[in-house]
């Protein structure tokens, strides 16, 4: 079981394929140090065996050294999933002292004025090259994420190179997951199958030649999928995502569905949460599913998909997820994609309205 | 093909350690999460950076009623398996 900690909404960068809700939490609104370090404590005792330091950044909490030192401690996994522009040499001294055991950096691109376009952050790429060496430095393994999409797919041979030659020992090359931000920015993010099937053949060449030396994370987008991916490993199944200001939802975009109120771990421990709340229990297991998921042969293998697509392609988030070729919905998977061949490129740089 | 004498390793940021909650060995590696089986933790309990494949086989083999070869096999397997998802080095 994974607990993923949003520390903050707050980030440096304004990337357009964010998966952070449009609404984002205001500062003011964050959760404590004390609240995290009680959630923490929840969580290990629930059998929650890592823990994810994201975001936004998450490095823009100046507490997140003695959260990764209390979290160590009560004996979980710490990962950080970071932009990189905040890890300076004394930052990282001080994560490596809290007993940090992982960091995922993530990159936007590999040539500089396209990665720093792309974040809306100058000098962005540079702070990331030296964030790996640092994070190498420090004896820590090192993830190397790529985001990819229509503006930045054609250099993905040249991502795997750049993480190869930073020493990572993963890479994530992950096509834009279409929530949040991206959804909105998705008519101009969304590739072309030739675009799609040129990252295939090159993630595949490079992870035969990497093999048993650097292990490549590819995540394909839904659009082209015939089946639907298990979202979070099925809701309220393997993961507890806590919000900035302290909800406790199934996953980071259930917010956008209707309906659900949302525990508060403000008010509610993690173990009634995870038992017994409704936002936790609606989509658990199989009993909930309508047809063609409830007669599937794979019904324990997606899980039906995912909620939150479901609604948001197929306006009910109850029904099978239209990324799956078995759901009378599916058609509309290609018309987006017609849709975005057409569509112009303008994108809407993610940024936090504050209340 | 794996070496018998190679000395097998956890990987950068890989723990293998018990669990209380689920009363259970895990394997914890960067945004992974193993849980091994019984024949599995018998072997990941021998890795220490020191031990080769063959000593970890000679333990196992003075420790459990089967023929040597049945368990080299199995103890090749498992490492190959864990090597190609990155937890363990050859």
């Amino acid at each position: 079981m994974g607990l993923i900690a949003e520390l903050t909404h707050r980030c440096p960068l304004q990337c357009p394929y964010c998966s952070n809700p449009l609404a984002l939490d205001a500062p003011k609104s964050e959760l404590s140090m004390e609240d995290w370090m009680r959630v923490l404590d929840e969580a290990a005792a629930l059998g929650v065996l890592q823990v994810h330091f994201s975001g936004g950044e998450p490095m823009a909490r100046q507490d997140l050294p003695m959260l990764v030192a209390h979290a160590a401690a009560a004996g979980l996994y710490t990962n950080i999933i970071t932009s990189g522009v905040l890890l300076t040499q004394a930052a990282m001294a001080t994560l490596t002292e809290a007993g940090i055991d992982h960091i995922q950096l993530s990159f936007q691109d590999v040539r500089p004025a396209d990665a720093d376009q792309l974040g809306g952050y100058r000098g962005g790429h540079e702070k990331k090259i030296e964030a790996a060496r640092r994070i190498r430095e420090a004896g820590l393994p090192l993830t190397a994420n790529f985001v990819i999409h229509r503006r930045n797919i054609e250099r993905v041979e040249e991502m795997i190179t750049l993480g190869e030659a930073l020493g990572a020992e993963r890479i994530e090359i992950a096509h834009a997951q279409y929530y949040g931000w991206a959804l909105l920015n998705r008519n101009a993010l969304l590739p072309s199958r030739d675009q799609l099937e040129y990252a295939n053949t090159v993630v595949a060449a490079a992870r035969e030649r990497l093999k048993g030396r650097i292990a490549i994370d590819y995540v394909v987008p839904d659009y082209y999928a015939a089946r639907p991916k298990a979202c979070m490993g099925g809701w309220g199944n393997r993961f507890i995502n806590i919000s900035p200001s302290g909800k406790a939802l199934p996953c980071h975009a259930a917010e956008t569905l209707p309906g659900f109120t949302f525990p508060s771990v403000r008010e509610n421990g993690l173990a009634a949460i995870w038992s017994e709340s409704d936002a936790f229990t609606r989509f658990r297991g199989t009993d909930w599913m309508p047809e063609p998921c409830r007669a599937c042969d794979r019904r324990e293998i997606d899980w039906g998909g995912c909620r939150c697509q479901a609604l948001a392609i197929a306006g009910d988030a109850g029904l099978t997820d239209p990324a799956c070729h078995r759901s009378p919905d599916h058609h509309l998977m290609a018309e987006a994609i017609t849709a975005a061949a057409n569509a112009a490129l303008d994108l809407v740089p993610r940024r936090l309205h504050q209340n | 093909m794996t070496e018998r004498g190679a000395v097998p390793r956890f990987r950068r940021g890989v723990k293998f350690r018990f669990d209380g909650v689920r009363n259970a060995w895990v394997l914890l590696a960067p945004e992974k999460l193993f849980m091994p089986d019984e024949i599995a933790v018998e072997i990941l309990k021998l890795i220490d950076g020191a031990r080769s494949i063959d000593e970890i086989v000679d333990d196992l083999a003075s420790r459990f009623d089967a023929p040597r070869d049945l368990i080299a096999s199995d103890v090749i397997t498992i490492l190959e398996d864990l090597s190609m998802r990155a937890a363990v080095e050859l």
